[in-house]
């Protein structure tokens, strides 16, 4: 495993995380969440990658060839399914607050409470 | 017959399905969509406590599609169900079914979306309680949470629910990817997913850098679900606006999950590598203690009845943290009791707050002062589950109690249980002066009305009557906690040890996934003396209730005793008699999405300092 990949994964999750907490509007922050997530494809693409290795297809190549592991895709798709939900749902909860309230600014919607 | 741990999770996934896809025809028959919902509930309990009296002599492994592993590699994917593990899920059943029950009426008008969620929501809970696959861990506890999100935000023409459901999602949103993060790392070392193969490969990598972080991202992800300080702002936010019947489950069973998944991953990957760590074990009783009395404070503190219950929901979950963070079997006992007991009359509490809500139309302890008299029935109950928080004997909270601070320091014992007093006062308060009118009449803030005045619209309100499926459900959960307290005296504590000494024998539970070995739980582990309802623990419960009950009616006559005022308030607008550190406190939980993740980041930069200190 090579060390370059996993300093882009920190950073990604650091200025996704960054983003999230400076942000004053609802859909940037849920973009940061995004990108927080998009290190995890990152993470699994690294630790599944081998130097030199064919793509996982063995109907035209030797069995005992060295191949990329396939099951982080498998993991990674699956990620990608639960972050379309999540996203999903916030994004018509920013949708709500907009057409209810009229900010996007989650320190406007605290402090108009009660 | 095996089939029955694949039907716990299809049956409820299936027939939320079924009901969004005839949704024209479930919308002009209610009854039936209630009926169906309830009784894909109750089936599920059903089948839990089948799977529950098979395990009983020892684990039993389930493999999707009979793939089953070979020479110790496992290629599909498991469900492995103990004691402790099946008859969790089976409290989640047995809540979603009361909370289904109870929301039949409760619900005037109700959209089909509602029953299938809470569907999804169980499914979620037992495939995250029986899973042996790690991944497939995350993504049960990311069903859950997504369904846990929307039904939060059930009434999105509110500003509380959304705002609530927005931090509820992004907060738990990071801590499942943080969690993820995690769980690819040590993909990435063993080559495994399941729990149990893991667990082989990190005993064999003892003191690897890669296996501590990775324990740190999975256990940060779980804390947060677990809501412990600092990752626990969420929590109020979201049970002081989701619909009563789903508090319930929120406070009741989805807090503990965070908690048992730590107990799950920890003893199936990590226990072998990590040792059982004095220094670890004092990480996790200082978390606990600190989250204990934070969420103390902020619960006596309260006059919004379900935000009340909520911090005393986050004070639990710190004293059950550090019950399982002693890594001894009488700990875990202690804790799977104490959850069991906890849910019981906290599900009671929040049902009977929802009965309020429903007749009296509003959840705010002072305008209530003494309007529920006319609601006999259901202040008994509340006031029995109160008393029944407050550890009083005969309800199985005590029995835990003495479990869970047998091998902790003094200091922490006497923390915890000056907790539980201040947590059983403010709900004991609330019950004493609403459903008895006890204590001085209050007067009234019309700016302190205003700002607790967050709740409405979720129940119709003003009714005459209490139905009796609002008021069956809560009476029988408070009767459960009396009728397994009492199974207390009667073996209940060796029954839940010889399962807690289980769970914690990593190479047992390798040998049962990976070589299919059947072995049996150990019997009488201890002496029974030690595991069961003694004279010390009755009346460590009644000194405790009674400290409760007297805190409780001292602050209901705080004005003639000349006391200060109670109240919390919103920051920046803060009453003069509390002393600075409370105005402090006051300005963390502010609502604010920024704040909480800003919140998140530091205690993952501390907690990641303090491990890496105590490992290394």
């Amino acid at each position: 495993m090579q060390i370059f990949p996993f300093i882009v994964v920190v950073w990604i999750v650091g200025i996704g995380l960054y983003g999230i907490v400076t942000s004053r509007h609802l859909v940037h922050q849920i973009m940061c969440l995004i990108v927080v997530q998009s290190s995890t494809y990152v993470l699994l693409l690294a630790v599944g990658y081998l130097t030199g290795g064919a793509a996982p297809y063995f109907s035209d190549i030797p069995t005992r060839t060295r191949a990329v592991d396939p099951v982080v895709q498998a993991l990674a798709l699956t990620d990608v399914v639960v972050e379309a939900a999540v996203t999903a749902l916030l994004l018509s909860f920013a949708i709500q607050a907009h057409k209810r309230f009229g900010t996007l600014d989650p320190q406007e919607l605290a402090s108009l409470r009660g | 017959m095996n089939q029955l741990f694949a039907l716990a999770v299809t049956v409820p996934l299936a027939a939320a399905a079924a009901i969004c896809a005839l949704r024209p025809f479930f919308d002009r028959r209610r009854w039936l969509l209630d009926l169906a919902a309830i009784v894909t509930a109750g089936s599920v309990v059903v089948m839990l406590a089948l799977i529950m009296a098979r395990v009983a002599g020892g684990d039993q492994v389930y493999w999707f599609a009979g793939f089953r592993p070979a020479r110790g590699v496992a290629i599909g994917i498991d469900f492995e169900a103990g004691s402790l593990s099946a008859g969790l899920a089976t409290l989640g059943a047995v809540l979603v079914t009361a909370s289904m029950t109870f929301s039949r009426r409760y619900f005037e008008r109700v959209a089909t979306y509602y029953h299938a969620l809470m569907l999804i929501f169980l499914a979620g809970m037992t495939g995250f309680c029986l899973t042996g696959d790690i991944f497939d861990l995350f993504v049960w506890f990311e069903l859950m949470g997504v369904a846990a999100y929307a039904l939060t935000a059930y009434r999105p023409e509110e500003r509380g629910p959304l705002q609530g459901a927005l931090n509820f999602a992004i907060t738990n949103s990071i801590g499942a990817y943080l969690s993820l993060s995690g769980i690819a790392l040590v993909y990435g070392g063993s080559g495994a997913l399941n729990m149990a193969q893991i667990g082989a490969w990190t005993t064999r990598h003892p003191g690897s850098r890669l296996v501590v972080v990775a324990f740190l991202l999975i256990l940060a992800g779980l804390l947060v679900k677990a809501a412990i300080v600092p990752f626990h702002f969420w929590l109020a936010d979201a049970h002081a606006v989701a619909p009563t019947p789903v508090c319930v489950l929120f406070s009741g069973v989805m807090v503990e999950l965070g908690l048992y998944g730590i107990a799950r991953v920890y003893w199936s990957m990590f226990a072998g590598a990590l040792g059982h760590q004095y220094g670890l074990s004092r990480l996790l009783l200082v978390l606990g203690a600190v989250t204990a009395v934070v969420g103390a404070l902020y619960c006596f503190r309260e006059r919004h009845i379900k935000r009340l219950l909520a911090f005393s929901t986050i004070s639990h979950s710190g004293i059950l943290l550090a019950a399982i963070g002693r890594f001894a079997p009488l700990g875990l006992t202690g804790a799977a009791v104490y959850i069991i007991g906890h849910a019981l009359v906290k599900a009671a509490l929040f049902l009977c707050t929802g009965i309020v809500l429903h007749r009296l139309g509003t959840v705010d302890e002072v305008r209530l002062h003494g309007q529920g008299r006319r609601l006999r029935a259901t202040g008994l109950v509340y006031a029995v589950a109160a008393l029944g928080l407050a550890d009083l004997p005969p309800l199985t909270t005590f029995l835990a109690e003495g479990w869970s601070d047998e091998a902790g320091p003094g200091w922490a014992v006497a923390i915890f249980l000056a907790c539980v007093i201040v947590t059983g006062a403010a709900v004991l308060r609330v019950g004493l002066g609403v459903f008895y009118g006890v204590g001085d009449p209050p007067g009234e803030d019309p700016q302190q009305a205003r700002e607790a005045a967050e709740e409405t619209g979720e129940t119709v309100t003003g009714r005459h009557h209490t139905p009796l499926s609002m008021i069956i459900p809560a009476a029988v959960l408070a009767g459960a906690a009396i009728a397994i307290g009492c199974l207390g005296f009667a073996g209940l504590g060796a029954a839940v040890e010889a399962a807690a000494v289980r769970f914690q024998d990593q190479g047992a539970y390798i040998a049962t996934v990976l070589h299919g070995a059947r072995i049996a739980h150990p019997v009488a582990p201890f002496p029974a003396a030690e595991a069961s309802a003694s004279g010390a623990s009755v009346a460590t419960g009644v000194a405790v209730a009674a400290g409760s009950v007297a805190v409780a009616l001292l602050t209901l006559y705080r004005r003639r005793l000349r006391l200060p005022g109670l109240y919390r308030r919103r920051p920046r607008r803060l009453a003069r008699p509390w002393p600075r550190a409370a105005m402090i406190l006051e300005g963390f939980q502010s609502g604010v999405i920024n704040d909480y993740v800003a919140w998140l980041v530091l205690g993952l930069a501390c907690l990641g300092g303090l491990i890496a200190l105590i490992v290394h």
